[in-house]
């Protein structure tokens, strides 16, 4: 079982690649949170109990020694085309089957599999009707280059052989026997690795650092904590390629002498738990993890650790003392993470993504990578577009593409509406819009470009919004998100955030002067010179934002008392329209407050005074006669 | 404790080897069976970890996830939310507590079956007046319905009407 030297994992390799080789096709279904909540695990199941129904040979883990061919049926990771889930990808052909159901699985055995047929109706359609019946084709995939995501939705997400097969693990055995540490290190700094956690700190600046330290522990730990709402690029890696993240880490222990590694996992994601931990166990047995890695003299283990709901554990510090089995909450730097991190210990601390970066650039060079993304901003970056987009989806792209091609050539462009703006950075981030002296449509997104507009990349994730959005309320809504999360320690955070929130609330509720605005402003510049950790200075980031770019919004809610966008109920107005009113008398029976009044057979009035604006009579009313003004 | 209790509390603690940095995952564990962290349990594996009580509690009251007070089978949630609130949203609450015997300050019946809570708003108020049974949501709620889905969770825990009247 073990793998004991170089030499054998090369032959492993071989062999594993020989047996997916005599897989005539494999199945691909997507097995990641988006899919199997649209039941994908059952089209796995039925697949499965179909192949075997009809005597058609099929593996569902790579055979040692294959004697004929078969079909391989498997569980990959994410495919990241989730608004078409769940997808069914076919091997060698890459044929992709969107909105796959359990009923459909007859027919693609039979067509697909037997006959070599492509099903019409399974393929993707733009919206023009043009069918794409190979995967890469499909505009969403073909503007995109995967790095980090090379693998997943490739392989099967729960096998080691499959990963060792595609040529993977070869970087650590690289980094083990071709290069010193210090190579490695300048390496990974010649590539201008940043990471992509959100700060885009030099991942080699990170490395030198705890390289240079003279203590005997020293431990590699990953930043799995993904908490912004509508962020879900690590979770993705996690789940659907597990060994590239462990593999990664290694080389991350084996470049700066630490021995000990942990995987920290946000409690909300059990699939990449489990998925990590047969994967640790998978990597163990193989003697990838553990003592004496392929016979080098170098050792090393890796444990996970699980959150338990806290936000604030994305940041270095809270998240350390969250694995020391501490309140998470961030502490004063210096010391700094790579002198005093973990258990006191100089410590790596990256996010999931960067070190899903780290093979590829060990195996093919820091120049190859550089190819990729502009000058300081080198490689790709994940982002999760979500929000009013046709395409959700996970994607990957090089550093500074243009905002445009994102949303509209793979996002597939703006849904329900005209684009107002993009939210990007989660809640420490900012948004970025079209308006008549902005227009970054045609920003490039990368660390820098994004700085200078204000936001910035953060984890990744991109909520795009469209004209029916109001930028005020989407700021109450992180104000309120962060104002829960905060974890109290500094005042700043923890007094600031809540009067923000309570000025944004009188705001979107019609209470707001002028002198909210002014507070507003006063209180994000005093909360981010001040605050603790980094999520807290960068907690009012959305406030100010949506305040540089959308100020006129603000000024509708404050001084017209309306929002133009018709999402803040409190500003509206109902009214009942006289023509279209048969005087029923509905709605006065509705209304909770008795605002309506009027006699039968002739219109009938809201009191604005009395109305509560619930809506309850709009929402019954059988002749649309209550109207928002 | 008793003994069967004290038993299963070993058991977690050796899993962990003793572990006093491992508390987070041990109280994880604990949940996971009892679905609460129940009081006498924490100052047990105090104890045993050689920690403050006062430590245990504080990482036991920081974290989200964990919770002090024992839960129902089927945790209800009643939506607060503004627009819930307008359609009447206190009568399905008044319906439920009364039908279950619950008040603000115990929300859990004597059986464990349910627990009843308040949510501030839930998002869906399209949807109103809403409630969730262990994350389902139920929409249009109104004290009928309120009763019927009381009903049929009941029969669903095999504690419906009539089996409590033959008892």
């Amino acid at each position: 079982m073990r793998i004991n030297t170089r030499e054998e994992l090369e032959r492993k390799r071989k062999e594993y690649a020989n047996s997916l080789k005599t897989q005539r096709k494999q199945i691909l279904i997507c097995a990641g949170t988006g899919c199997v909540a649209g039941g994908s695990l059952n089209i796995y199941a039925k697949m499965q109990e179909i192949l075997i129904a009809r005597g058609i040979k099929c593996s569902l883990v790579l055979e040692k020694e294959p004697h004929d061919e078969s079909i391989g049926l498997k569980k990959s990771g994410c495919h990241g085309f989730c608004e078409m889930g769940p997808l069914l990808r076919i091997e060698p052909e890459g044929i992709l089957y969107i909105k796959v159901h359990v009923e459909d699985c007859e027919e693609i055995i039979e067509e697909s599999i037997v006959n070599d047929r492509v099903i019409e109706r399974l393929v993707y359609h733009d919206p023009e009707g043009k069918a794409y019946e190979r995967q890469e084709e499909i505009p969403f995939y073909k503007q995109q280059t995967r790095v980090a995501l090379e693998d997943c939705g490739h392989i099967n997400a729960e096998s080691i052989k499959e990963y060792i097969a595609v040529g993977r693990y070869s970087a650590v055995a690289k980094a083990l026997f071709d290069m010193t540490p210090q190579q490695i290190v300048d390496e990974v700094s010649e590539a201008s690795l940043r990471g992509r956690g959100g700060g885009g700190f030099p991942t080699g600046r990170k490395w030198q650092q705890v390289l240079d330290q003279k203590e005997e522990i020293k431990y590699i730990v990953c930043n799995g904590d993904e908490g912004d709402p509508g962020a879900f690029m690590d979770r993705s890696m996690m789940e659907g390629d597990p060994h590239r993240v462990i593999e990664g880490m290694l080389i991350a222990g084996i470049a700066t002498g630490a021995h000990y590694g942990y995987i920290y996992v946000r409690a909300e994601y059990p699939l990449a738990v489990e998925r990590l931990q047969t994967a640790i166990c998978k990597a163990t047995e193989k003697g990838l993890l553990g003592e004496n890695i392929l016979n080098s003299g170098f050792g090393f283990d890796l444990k996970i650790s699980q959150g338990a709901g806290a936000f604030v554990c994305g940041e270095g510090s809270a998240l350390t003392a969250s694995i020391e089995g501490n309140r998470g909450m961030p502490r004063v730097k210096p010391p700094r993470t790579v002198e005093k991190g973990l258990f006191g210990k100089p410590t790596v601390l990256n996010n999931v993504e960067t070190y899903c970066n780290v093979p590829p650039i060990i195996n093919k060079g820091a120049a190859w990578y550089k190819t990729l993304g502009p000058d300081k901003n080198h490689g790709t970056k994940a982002f999760a577009l979500t929000g009013n987009v046709m395409n959700t989806g996970l994607i990957e792209v090089p550093m500074g593409t243009p905002l445009r091609k994102v949303i509209f050539d793979i996002g597939g462009g703006v849904k329900g509406g005209g684009f107002k703006a993009v939210q990007i950075g989660g809640p420490s981030g900012g948004c970025l819009c079209i308006n008549p002296t902005e227009d970054h449509l045609d920003l490039h997104l990368d660390f820098d470009s994004l700085k200078k507009v204000g936001a910035m990349i953060g984890s990744g994730g991109l909520v795009v919004m469209n004209d029916k959005s109001c930028m005020v309320e989407v700021a109450r809504f992180f104000m309120n998100f962060t104002q829960n999360e905060s974890c109290g320690k500094c005042i700043p955070c923890r007094e600031g955030t809540k009067r923000m929130l309570e000025l944004l609330n009188d705001i979107c509720e019609g209470r707001g002067t002028m002198e909210h605005i002014t507070m507003l402003e006063e209180l994000a510049e005093t909360i981010s010179a001040t605050a603790l950790c980094g999520l807290g200075k960068t907690a009012a980031s959305p406030v100010v934002s949506t305040m540089k770019y959308f100020r006129e919004e603000y000024l509708a809610h404050v001084v017209d008392k309306k929002c133009p966008a018709g999402q803040c109920k409190a500003l509206t107005v109902l009214q009942i329209d006289p023509e279209l009113c048969k005087g029923c008398s509905k709605c006065a029976k509705l209304c909770p407050v008795g605002a309506i009044s009027g006699e039968v057979k002739k219109p009938f009035t809201i009191d604005p005074a009395k109305c509560i604006k619930c809506g309850a009579c709009k929402e019954g009313c059988n002749f649309h006669a209550v109207k928002e003004v | 404790m008793e003994a069967k209790e004290q038993k299963v509390m070993d058991e977690i603690l050796e899993s962990h080897s003793y572990d006093p940095t491992a508390v987070i995952a041990i109280m994880q564990d604990i949940q996971q069976i009892y679905r609460y962290l129940p009081e006498e349990m924490l100052c047990y594996i105090a104890k045993k970890l050689h920690l403050s009580e006062a430590k245990v509690y504080g990482v036991a009251t920081f974290y989200e996830n964990f919770s002090l007070d024992p839960k129902g089978k089927y945790v209800i949630k009643i939506c607060d939310g503004t627009a819930c609130h307008v359609r009447k949203s206190t009568a399905i609450l008044d319906e439920i507590r009364s039908l279950l015997g619950v008040t603000a300050q115990n929300p859990t019946t004597d059986d464990m079956l349910f627990t009843v809570e308040t949510v501030s708003c839930l998002g869906a108020c399209g949807l109103a007046p809403v409630c969730t049974v262990n994350d389902a949501v139920h929409a249009a709620m109104t004290p009928e319905k309120a009763r019927e889905l009381i009903k049929e969770l009941k029969a669903e825990a095999g504690v419906g009407e009539e089996a409590a009247d033959e008892n």
